[in-house]
């Protein structure tokens, strides 16, 4: 049935669904309404979750790791500072291949202290083993986490999600989301059959222990390979939840427009339904201009950018944070895809939306307007700055 | 030293270490400066040795303190400070006897 929800909301319905084990949380804006949700469904009896209060983030993940090898199946939730606190453990949870799924409602890093969207706080946990995901709505909200879950617990997967939803643009705006009934949103999800739970006393294991440089480097290795099995896995379970949902997913990007165009534009989250009106706006006047939506940030599908965007002439990457003293972090992603093959266009690297600031349609169509006229050079440019 | 090196495809996930399989395994004495060296005949079997060690290395059979684990005790001196009768004495570590 189609509802009117918030992207917080959806996701907390998505958890609801899920119904973890265990989920441990500390209130940070704006993440805190998913806690404050779940708190309600737990309260009420809706769900038997062991919901822990704990009294920070890195506790929160803490709490989450020593779940997870307990057993347990495990949610967490997070924003910015609260991201920058935790992301120590996650690393150490990625390690010990646990599969937590943590939504992050995106919010920029300080200084200056600021409660609005970014993607500061995605991009500092990047390289911390968990796999990432994008949306746009609070419908892909919704559907990421629970396809998030399901790919995280798959035997040849087993790390943790992180599923990104931009602060106050998706978790505090009301759009028309559909849920699945809860029938089969929990048989889609399925049981978590943990491996080598700590509570199983008959068949005791040492979990977290140390490795010296005669083991360090193998264990990263295997660690490494646990996320290169998310891509088919994802492939496979956006299948399945197109089946259930009759929404159809299929595949680490979404392009919009994109077959014939001479022009395009690479965004994640929200920015690419904005994306959407302005390459509707132009196309309405004759121009070939696209749109390229990465879901799956992390592993990111270099192979399938490039071929996405090998007709494509002149492209603008759109970064929501800066990676000081070097190109943005999408950026130098999508320049690694197009480098190997023949056919690539050539890209330019924009900074926009820092600390939530607006990012607008007529601000996009500038954006393909520079791109026709100037060719993109390796310079930052920026949307929206005041100089 | 351990036996043979496994490449990385052979290990368990997330380097879970299979039970009771780690203290045999991996003997972490080595490092010691200064090994504790128990006195059977000044010791009362006040067990504060035993609580406090931060190793678990202190041996007991039963209630009894039997001796110290050589291959784990890090040489950090707690049950030599703690004890109330100097029963444990911290003696240097020679170059070339530091257990394995």
């Amino acid at each position: 049935m189609r509802k009117v929800m918030t992207g917080h909301k959806a996701v907390a319905e998505a958890m609801r669904q899920i119904e973890p084990d265990v989920m441990a949380v500390y209130p940070i804006t704006p993440q805190s309404e998913i806690a404050e949700y779940y708190a309600e469904y737990v309260h009420d009896g809706i769900v038997h979750t062991e919901l822990v209060p704990v009294e920070s983030e890195h506790s929160a993940m803490s709490a989450c790791v020593g779940a997870a090898a307990a057993g347990a199946r495990v949610m967490t939730a997070t924003s910015s500072q609260g991201l920058a606190l935790l992301v120590e453990v996650l690393y150490i949870a990625a390690g010990m291949r646990l599969p937590i799924v943590m939504a992050l409602a995106n919010r920029a890093l300080s200084a200056p202290i600021n409660i609005h969207c970014d993607h500061s706080d995605a991009y500092l946990c990047r390289d911390s083993g968990a796999f990432q995901i994008f949306c746009e709505s609070a419908q892909e909200a919704y559907d990421y986490t629970l396809i998030a879950q399901k790919i995280a617990e798959h035997d040849k997967v087993r790390i943790p999600a992180v599923v990104n939803l931009d602060g106050f643009a998706l978790t505090h705006t009301s759009q028309v989301v559909e849920p699945l009934d809860d029938a089969p949103a929990k048989k889609f999800v399925g049981d978590y059959k943990p491996i080598y739970p700590l509570l199983d006393v008959d068949k005791p294991v040492t979990w977290g222990p140390f490795a010296m440089p005669d083991y360090y480097f193998e264990l990263k290795r295997a660690q490494a390979a646990a996320i290169e099995e998310v891509p088919a896995v994802f492939l496979e379970t956006q299948k399945t939840y197109s089946k259930v949902s009759g929404r159809n997913y299929g595949g680490f990007l979404e392009g919009y427009r994109l077959d014939d165009a001479d022009r395009a534009l690479v965004v994640l989250g929200s920015t690419a339904g904005t994306a959407k009106v302005a390459v509707d706006a132009l196309r309405g006047k004759g121009e070939k201009v696209g749109l390229l939506k990465v879901w799956l940030y992390r592993p990111f599908p270099y192979r399938e950018v490039a071929a996405a965007l090998g007709h494509v002439k002149r492209v603008a990457v759109l970064d929501r944070a800066f990676s000081f003293g070097a190109m943005g972090a999408l950026y130098s992603d999508v320049a690694t895809s197009v480098v190997h093959v023949d056919r690539r266009p050539a890209l330019a690297n924009y900074i926009y939306g820092l600390g939530g600031r607006d990012i607008t349609v007529n601000q996009l169509v500038q954006v393909f307007a520079d791109l026709k006229d100037a060719r993109p050079d390796t310079g930052l440019r920026y949307i929206g700055l005041r100089e | 030293m351990a036996a043979e090196l496994k490449g990385w495809r052979k290990l368990p996930i997330g380097g879970v270490v299979p039970g009771g399989a780690a203290r045999e395994l991996n003997k972490t004495g080595s490092w010691r400066a200064e090994r504790p060296v128990w006195d059977e005949e000044k010791c009362i079997q006040c067990l504060q040795c035993w609580l406090h060690c931060p190793d678990d290395s202190i041996l007991i059979r039963g209630q009894a303190v039997t001796g110290v684990d050589y291959g784990h005790c890090k040489g950090c001196g707690v049950c030599a400070a703690v004890c109330p009768k100097d029963a444990i004495g911290m003696v240097p570590e020679r170059e070339g006897t530091c257990a394995r």
